[in-house]
C-alpha cells in the first residue's frame, strides 16, 4: 500500500494524488453510505411501527439493499414518448455531480481533509443547492403534471429554507471567524458551538431547515406520495431513479456532517480516534432525520412556507445579531 | 496544466452560451446558462479569486439561474412557444453587437495588465474583500443593499396588488 502510494506521488505529484485518492474514497463511501442508510431507514421505520422491517436477505436483512440494487440495475430504463429528451436524461446524471465535491472539504480526522479550502463551507452550500436545479430539470423534462408540481414545490421550499439555513451557517462562521472547515473545528476546542445559548438556537434552526432542504418528512412535499404519486421522479425507472435515491441519502449525510462540523465540534471527542467520532456524530444526526420522518405528519404547503419566512428567518437574523454582540462583549472582557 | 484547465473552462463557458442565444427552445436556453455560469466560476477560481468563484456558484447558479428557469416555466405555454431566433431587427442587432464588442476590445487593449510570466500562488481573498466592502467601498455597498431592499419591497407590492384584485 505505502509502496503504491509512493509511486502515485512520483507520478502525479502530492496534491493530485491526495485529490484522486480522496475522490475514489468518497465515491466508495457514497455507495456504502446509501446502502447502509436505506437499510437503516427501513429498519427504523419498521421498529417504530412495531414491525421488524426487512428480515429475509442476510441476518436482519442487512444485504437487502444490495439485492434491491441488483434489481434496479437489471430494470429497463423507460423513456416516455413526450419527455424533453435532453433534460430528462441529464437530470439523473447531474444530480450526483455536486455530491462528491462537498466531501472533499470536510475535515474527518485531525489534519485529514482532502482540499483545505479557505472558502470550504461556501463551496459545500454552493454545490449542494445545485440539487434544486436537477429537480427542476427532472420535473420539467418528464412532461408530467405531477412531476412539474413536485419540482415547483421543491424550488419554493428550497429557496425559502435556504435563507434561514445560510443565516445560521453565518452565525457559526462568525463564532469561528473563518470560512475554512478545519479552522471552524479548531475554533471549537474549548466549547462546542452548540453549548452556547445562541449556538443552541442556531443549531435548532439549522436542523429544521436542513430537514426541509433535503426534502425529508415532515417537509417532503415535493414527493408527497398521497398527492403527487412520487413528485419529480415519477417518470424515472431503474438506475435513473436509483441515482436520485443515491443523491438524496448522500445529501442527508452531507447535511449531517456539516452540522457536526459547524455546531458539534467536528471530530472532537474523548478516547476514540477522530474519524470515529465524526462518523458517530454524523450518523446520530442522520438517525434524527429518520426519527423525524416517522414521528411527524406532513405539513401543509402554506404552513411550510409561512414557517420559513415568518418564523425561522426572523429568529435566525436576530440570533445572528445577538451572536455578533456576544462576540464583541467576550472580546472586550478579554 | 493551468493552460489546459483554462481552455476547458473557456469551452464550457462558450459553447453553451451559443446555445443560449441560438436555441429556439426557451427552457433549453435557460438550462444552458448553467454550464456558462459554471465555466465562469471555474475561470474565477483559476485566476486566484476563490471567494468570487464560489460566490458565482452560490448566487448565480443556485439563486439567479433557478429563478430565471422558474420564471420561464411559469410563462404561459413556455413549452409550445418556439421563440424565433431570426428577429426582424437583425441589422440593428448586428450594429449593436459590433459596437459592444468593439467597446470591450478597446477596454481590454487600453488597460495596462500586469505582465506575469508565471501565475502567482493564490492568496486568500475573503478577509480582504470583507475589509474593503466595509471600509473603502462602504457607501457603494450600502447603496446596492438599499437598491435590493427597494426591489424586494416593490416585488411584494406588485404581488399584493394582484392578489387584492382577485
Amino acid at each position: 500500500m505505502a509502496d503504491l502510494y509512493q509511486k502515485l506521488v512520483m507520478l502525479l505529484g502530492d496534491d493530485l494524488t491526495v485529490l484522486i485518492l480522496g475522490i475514489v474514497l468518497t465515491l466508495g463511501f457514497i455507495q456504502f453510505n446509501s446502502l447502509f442508510l436505506i437499510w437503516l431507514e427501513r429498519k427504523v421505520a419498521g421498529h417504530m411501527q412495531l414491525r421488524l422491517g426487512p428480515m429475509e436477505v442476510g441476518p436482519h436483512g442487512i444485504i437487502q439493499t444490495i439485492a434491491d440494487g441488483i434489481k434496479l440495475v437489471g430494470k429497463q430504463l423507460i423513456t416516455p414518448r413526450y419527455v424533453d429528451k435532453w433534460l430528462f436524461m441529464l437530470a439523473p446524471v447531474i444530480v450526483l455531480m455536486p455530491v462528491p465535491l462537498a466531501f472533499l472539504v470536510l475535515p474527518v480526522h485531525p489534519g485529514v481533509v482532502v482540499l483545505d479550502m479557505n472558502v470550504g463551507i461556501l463551496l459545500i452550500f454552493g454545490f449542494s443547492t445545485l440539487n434544486v436545479l436537477t429537480i427542476l430539470m427532472a420535473g420539467w423534462g418528464s412532461h408530467n403534471k405531477y412531476s412539474l408540481l413536485g419540482a415547483i414545490r421543491a424550488v419554493a421550499q428550497n429557496i425559502a429554507y435556504e435563507s434561514p439555513l445560510l443565516v445560521t451557517v453565518i452565525t457559526a462562521v462568525l463564532w469561528a471567524r473563518s470560512l475554512n472547515m478545519s479552522a471552524i473545528v479548531d475554533a471549537q476546542d474549548k466549547i462546542w458551538f452548540v453549548f452556547t445559548p445562541w449556538g443552541a438556537l442556531a443549531f435548532l434552526i439549522f436542523l429544521i431547515s436542513a430537514t426541509a432542504e433535503t426534502n425529508r418528512a415532515p417537509f417532503d412535499l415535493p414527493e408527497a406520495e398521497s398527492e403527487l404519486v412520487a413528485g419529480f421522479h415519477t417518470e424515472y425507472s431503474g438506475m435513473r431513479f436509483a441515482m436520485f435515491f443515491l443523491a438524496e441519502y448522500t445529501n442527508m449525510f452531507i447535511v449531517s456532517a456539516v452540522g457536526v462540523t459547524l455546531f458539534l465540534g467536528g471530530w472532537r471527542g474523548p478516547i476514540l480516534p477522530g474519524f470515529i467520532w465524526f462518523l458517530l456524530k454524523s450518523y446520530v444526526l442522520v438517525f434524527m432525520f429518520l426519527w423525524f420522518r416517522w414521528t411527524f405528519p406532513r405539513v401543509r404547503f402554506d404552513q411550510l412556507l409561512g414557517f420559513a419566512w415568518k418564523v425561522l428567518l426572523p429568529i435566525a437574523l436576530v440570533n445572528l445579531v445577538v451572536t455578533g454582540g456576544a462576540i464583541k462583549l467576550i472580546d472586550l472582557i478579554r | 496544466m493551468k493552460n489546459f484547465a483554462f481552455n476547458v473552462f473557456v469551452i464550457i463557458t462558450l459553447i453553451p452560451s451559443f446555445w443560449v442565444a441560438l436555441s429556439s427552445n426557451i427552457v433549453h436556453a435557460a438550462f444552458s446558462l448553467f454550464f456558462t455560469f459554471f465555466g465562469v466560476a471555474g475561470l474565477y477560481v483559476l485566476l486566484g479569486a476563490d471567494f468570487l468563484g464560489v460566490l458565482q456558484v452560490l448566487v448565480y447558479i443556485s439563486g439567479i439561474l433557478v429563478l430565471i428557469i422558474f420564471g420561464v416555466m411559469m410563462t404561459q405555454r413556455a413549452q409550445m412557444e418556439h421563440i424565433s431566433t431570426r428577429l426582424p431587427g437583425r441589422f440593428a442587432g448586428a450594429v449593436l453587437s459590433v459596437l459592444v464588442f468593439g467597446g470591450f476590445m478597446v477596454a481590454v487593449y487600453k488597460t495596462a495588465w500586469p505582465k506575469l510570466t508565471e501565475l502567482p500562488e493564490p492568496v486568500p481573498t475573503t478577509s480582504e474583500i470583507g475589509n474593503l466592502l466595509l471600509g473603502k467601498y462602504l457607501i457603494p455597498f450600502e447603496v446596492a443593499s438599499v437598491l435590493l431592499l427597494a426591489v424586494l419591497v416593490g416585488a411584494a407590492l406588485i404581488v399584493r396588488q394582484s392578489v387584492r384584485k382577485e
